[in-house]
C-alpha cells in the first residue's frame, strides 16, 4: 500500500454555520489528504450532515476557509462542488432508474457530436468513458448499457461513484454507504475504496460504525454539537477512546424525575417482526413507566413503533395491548387507548395545511356538537386547555399549524394524543428540532403523565430517542436496538452514555 | 386572540368578496359590451342562474373530490348517463299508456332518483377503482369519461330520448321571468341547488366525514396516523361526486326535456374551472363550497356574455380561457404575497 502523502488535498478551517437562532456549525476545522480516508465520526445532530453539505455546496458557509489541492474553494452549489472535483454519495441514492448505466454515469455531461448545436448525443465516447470509470472502480462486469434500476442497491452505489470518477473526482464523500448494504457487499465495497485510496483520491467516510471506521478509515475527527472535539489516526486510538470524545458534554438539569411505580403490563412484545425490521423485538411496558428505545438511525427502532401501532404490517411475533392481542389498524389502536407521535411531523405527523384544532381533534371528534356533528367552535375549545398546558405559543387554535415554530407544531402533535387521552404513548423521536425551552417542557410532560394524579390513572410512554441524555434523562428502563434486533431492557441506573454507545454499535 | 380570530374571519370573508367582486366585474362588463343592455334583463340573468346551477351543482361533489386531492375528469360524461337515465325512465310505458301519465307526480320523482342513482354508481365505480387499484384518480376518470359516454350512447341506442311532457320539464327548469317580474323570482331548479349547496357546505364544515375529507386531502399519511378511513372517504367522495353529477344531469335534462347521450361535452373542464376559480386548490386540503359555486356562476356568466356579445366562437373561447387563467394567476398572487 502507498503510504498518505503529506500534501493536503483538501483543508477546511474555522467553518461556522448558523441556522437561525442554533449553531450548527462551531468553527469546524478538517483536512484531508491525498490518497487518506478519513472517517467522520459523531452522533447524531452532531453536524456531520451540515459540514458535509457545506463541503459538497449545498450550504453556505457564514465563516471560515477552504482549500482543494492548494486553491482557494468557494463552492456556490452542488454542480459548482462537482465540478471543482467534490463529489457526494449520499444514503438515499440519486439513480435514475429508467435511464442506462452509462446515461447515469454522464448524466449532465453528455457528450456530443459535432456540430454540438445539433444536440445528438455520441453514445460510443459515452460507452467509452462509463466503461473506462467502471474500470476505474474495479467493475468492468457492470453493462453500460443495463438499465440502472434492474441492478441491486450495492451496484447502483456503484455506478453513483462511478458517475464521480468519470467527472474527475479528487475528492468523494460518502454518507453511510453500508446503511442498506448486506456483509459480503460491504467487503466489495471496502475492497474498492482501497483501490480507489491507492489511486490517490481523498475520502470522506461518514459512519456511525466504529467497526468499519476501523476497518477502512486512515484518521478519523469527532464532530460534537457543532464543533471538532478530537481527531487522531485510526490505528493508534482505541474505541473507548473515540466513544468518549463523541459523547462527553454535561447532562444539565433538563429532567425533572419522580420516582413512578410501575403498575400491570400495557404493552408487550414477543418476537415481532416486520417485513424488514424489527427482526426480533420483546418487552414488557408497564403502566406508570417510560421506557427509553435507544440506537442508531436505521436499526428499526421506527419500524418497531410503526408495526405496533398498525402502519407496517407484522411477519411474525405478538403484539399485545391491553386486553387485545394481534395486529390492528391505527384506527383501532387509538380506540384501544393508545396514541403516536410520528418521528416526521412534516410529512406525517401533522397535517401542515390545517388548523391547530383540526390536527388535535382528528383522531377523536367525538362530542364536539349535537348530533355527532362536529362544530368548529367546540373543536377550538377543546383544544384550548391542552394550548394553555403545553404553553403552545399560537394566535389562536385556528391557525394553521404551518405558521408555527418548530417546537409548537411538535406541541400540537402531542396534544392531539392528550385530547384523546389515550394510556399508551408511542414517542418517536419528540424532541427533535425542538428548542431547548421546548424540550424541557416535553420532558416534564412526561413525567407527569408517567406519574399520573388523583383524577387519572398513571400513562405508560415508550420513547424512542437518539439523544443519549434525554433518554438517560426521563426514561426509568432502556433497551438497545442494533441491526433490527432489541436487547434487553435495564434499569436506567445501570446505563451510562457509553455503555448505550457501545452496545448501538456493537462494540460488547 | 379574539381580535386575532377575527383578523382571520376578515380575510376568510375578503376572500369570498373577492370573488364575488370578480363575478360583479364580469357581468357588468358584459352589460355594457352586449348591445341594447340586453345583458342586464331579469330574462337573461335566469338564464344565467340555470345555466350555471348545473356547473354548479356538479361542482358541489368536484369540489370535494379536489380537496381530497383528486379529480373526477367522468362528470360531463355521468351528466350525460344521468340525463338519458331519467329521460328512459320518465319515457317508460305502463299497462295504461306512459307511466308518467298515470302517476303525473310521482313518477317524475322516479326518475330523479334515477338519474341520481345512476350518477352515484359511476362515482362509486371510480372510487372503488383509485382505492382498489391504487390507481391515480386522473387515470381512472379519464378512463371512465369515454366509457360512461360510451354506455349513455349505448344505453339510449344513440337516439335522443324525449319523453312525454311532464313536471320536471314545466318546473325544475323553465324560466319563470317574463314581461312581469314573477314571485319565484328562479326555477325550482335553481333553488334545489342552492339548497344543495348548504347542505354540502354543513356536511364538510358541521361533520367528520367533512374534516376527514380535509385532512385526507392535505396529508393522507397524517390521516392514517389519526385512524382515520382514508380510503372509506375516499370511495365516500367520489360517490357523492356522482350523485350530484347525477343530479346536475336531471337538471340539464329538464332545460330541453330531452335525453341527449352526446350532451353535456366538456362540462367536467367547466366544472374543475368552477372549483379553481373558487379557490379550491389542485394539491388538495383547501377549498369551499361557496367559493365553487361563485366560480360556477363566473363560468356561466363568461359562456352567456360571450356567446351574447355576438363574437365568433373561435374568440368566444380564447377570451373564457384567457379569463380562467388571468382568475387563477391573480388569486395565487395573492396567496403568495400573504406568505
Amino acid at each position: 500500500m502507498i503510504q498518505p502523502t503529506d500534501t493536503n488535498l483538501l483543508s477546511m478551517r474555522d467553518v461556522s454555520k448558523r441556522f437561525g437562532p442554533t449553531v450548527a456549525l462551531d468553527s469546524v476545522d478538517l483536512t484531508l489528504k491525498q490518497g487518506e480516508i478519513l472517517a467522520l465520526i459523531g452522533e447524531n445532530g452532531a453536524g456531520k450532515s451540515t459540514l458535509m453539505k457545506v463541503l459538497s455546496g449545498a450550504h453556505q458557509p457564514d465563516t471560515g476557509q477552504m482549500q482543494l489541492a492548494g486553491q482557494p474553494y468557494t463552492p456556490r452549489n452542488p454542480m459548482d462542488a462537482r465540478q471543482a472535483g467534490v463529489s457526494m454519495i449520499y444514503q438515499e441514492l440519486s439513480i435514475a432508474p429508467d435511464l442506462t448505466v452509462m446515461e447515469n454515469i454522464m448524466l449532465g455531461v453528455e457528450p456530443m457530436r459535432s456540430p454540438a448545436c445539433l444536440g445528438l448525443i455520441d453514445w460510443s465516447t459515452m460507452r467509452r468513458v462509463a466503461k473506462d470509470a467502471l474500470m476505474q472502480i474495479g467493475h468492468p462486469k457492470i453493462s453500460p448499457k443495463a438499465r440502472a434500476g434492474d441492478l441491486p442497491i450495492a451496484q447502483q452505489q456503484l455506478v453513483e461513484i462511478a458517475r464521480s470518477i468519470a467527472l474527475g473526482c479528487k475528492v468523494l464523500v460518502l454518507d453511510e454507504p453500508t446503511s442498506s448494504l448486506a456483509k459480503q457487499d460491504i467487503d466489495k465495497l471496502f475492497v474498492m475504496l482501497d483501490q480507489l485510496r491507492q489511486q490517490g483520491l481523498g475520502m470522506i467516510y461518514i459512519s456511525h460504525f466504529l467497526e468499519e471506521v476501523r476497518q477502512i478509515s486512515d484518521r478519523f475527527t469527532v464532530l460534537r454539537d457543532g464543533a471538532s472535539v478530537g481527531e487522531g489516526v485510526t490505528a493508534k486510538s482505541d474505541n473507548a477512546q473515540i466513544i468518549r470524545m463523541m459523547v462527553g458534554r454535561d447532562v444539565s438539569d433538563l429532567y425533572p424525575r419522580s420516582t413512578h411505580s410501575a403498575g400491570d403490563v400495557l404493552l408487550e412484545l414477543d418476537a415481532l417482526a416486520g417485513n424488514t425490521q424489527p427482526i426480533r423485538a420483546s418487552l414488557k411496558l408497564h403502566r406508570g413507566e417510560v421506557l427509553g428505545i435507544a440506537g442508531l438511525v436505521g436499526a428499526g427502532r421506527t419500524q418497531m413503533l410503526r408495526a405496533i401501532f398498525g402502519l407496517d404490517a407484522i411477519k411474525s411475533g405478538l403484539v399485545r395491548l391491553a386486553t387485545y392481542s394481534g395486529h390492528a389498524t391505527p384506527a383501532k389502536r387509538w380506540t384501544q387507548g393508545a396514541g403516536m407521535v410520528s418521528e416526521d411531523r412534516k410529512t406525517e405527523g401533522l397535517a401542515l395545511g390545517l388548523s391547530i384544532a383540526d390536527n388535535t381533534t382528528l383522531s377523536n371528534l367525538k362530542h364536539l356538537g349535537p348530533m355527532g356533528l362536529v362544530l368548529p367552535s367546540r373543536q377550538q375549545q377543546a383544544t384550548l386547555p391542552w394550548i394553555e398546558k403545553l404553553k403552545l405559543k399560537c394566535e389562536s387554535p385556528a391557525q394553521p399549524v404551518e405558521a408555527l415554530s418548530g417546537g409548537n407544531q411538535q406541541k400540537v402533535a402531542i396534544a392531539r394524543l392528550l385530547h384523546h387521552d389515550v394510556d399508551l404513548l408511542l414517542l418517536d423521536e419528540p424532541t427533535r428540532g425542538v428548542d431547548i425551552g421546548s424540550k424541557a417542557q416535553i420532558y416534564q410532560l412526561i413525567d407527569e403523565l408517567a406519574l399520573g394524579d388523583g383524577s387519572r390513572k398513571p400513562r405508560a410512554i415508550l420513547l424512542v430517542s437518539s439523544y443519549l441524555p434525554e433518554l438517560l434523562g426521563v426514561c426509568d428502563r432502556i433497551a438497545v436496538m442494533r441491526r433490527g434486533v432489541l436487547g434487553e431492557a435495564r434499569d436506567v441506573s445501570q446505563w451510562t452514555e457509553h455503555e448505550l454507545m457501545m452496545e448501538a454499535t456493537g462494540q460488547v | 386572540m379574539n381580535a386575532l380570530t377575527q383578523s382571520s374571519k376578515f380575510s376568510a370573508m375578503l376572500n369570498v368578496f373577492g370573488r364575488v367582486a370578480a363575478l360583479a366585474v364580469i357581468f357588468i362588463g358584459f352589460g355594457f359590451i352586449v348591445p341594447d343592455f340586453a345583458f342586464f334583463t331579469a330574462g337573461n340573468v335566469e338564464n344565467i342562474l340555470m345555466q350555471s346551477a348545473v356547473y354548479a351543482m356538479c361542482a358541489l361533489g368536484a369540489t370535494m373530490v379536489i380537496i381530497t386531492a383528486g379529480i373526477d375528469l367522468s362528470a360531463g360524461s355521468t351528466i350525460a348517463l344521468a340525463m338519458v337515465i331519467t329521460a328512459m325512465i320518465l319515457d317508460v310505458d305502463g299497462s295504461q299508456g306512459p307511466m308518467v301519465q298515470s302517476y303525473p307526480t310521482l313518477w317524475p320523482i322516479v326518475a330523479i332518483a334515477g338519474g341520481m342513482l345512476a350518477g352515484t354508481c359511476v362515482g362509486l365505480t371510480n372510487g372503488l377503482l383509485i382505492t382498489g387499484l391504487r390507481l391515480v384518480p386522473f387515470i381512472v376518470t379519464l378512463g371512465t369519461l369515454q366509457a360512461i359516454r360510451g354506455l349513455a350512447k349505448g344505453v339510449a341506442d344513440n337516439q335522443e330520448i324525449s319523453p312525454p311532457t311532464n313536471w320536471l320539464y314545466r318546473q325544475l327548469m323553465f324560466p319563470v321571468q317574463g314581461r312581469t317580474f314573477h314571485w319565484q323570482i328562479v326555477p325550482w331548479g335553481v333553488w334545489a341547488t342552492l339548497v344543495a349547496a348548504l347542505f354540502a357546505a354543513a356536511l364538510m364544515r358541521y361533520t367528520r366525514l367533512g374534516r376527514w375529507i380535509y385532512a385526507v386531502g392535505s396529508n393522507a399519511d397524517t390521516a392514517r396516523l389519526c385512524g382515520v378511513p382514508v380510503l372509506r372517504t375516499r370511495i365516500m367522495v367520489y360517490a357523492m361526486a356522482g350523485a350530484f353529477a347525477g343530479l346536475a344531469g336531471v337538471l340539464e335534462f329538464s332545460k330541453l326535456n330531452l335525453g341527449q347521450p352526446t350532451g353535456a361535452v366538456m362540462y367536467e373542464l367547466y366544472v374543475i374551472a368552477a372549483c379553481v376559480i373558487g379557490g379550491t386548490s389542485l394539491m388538495g386540503g383547501v377549498g369551499s363550497i361557496f367559493g365553487s359555486v361563485i366560480g360556477a356562476l363566473i363560468i356561466g356568466t363568461l359562456n352567456a356574455g360571450a356567446q351574447q356579445a355576438g363574437w365568433p366562437k373561435w374568440v368566444q373561447e380564447i377570451v373564457i380561457g384567457g379569463i380562467i387563467i388571468i382568475a387563477v394567476a391573480l388569486d395565487q398572487l395573492r396567496h403568495r404575497r400573504k406568505v
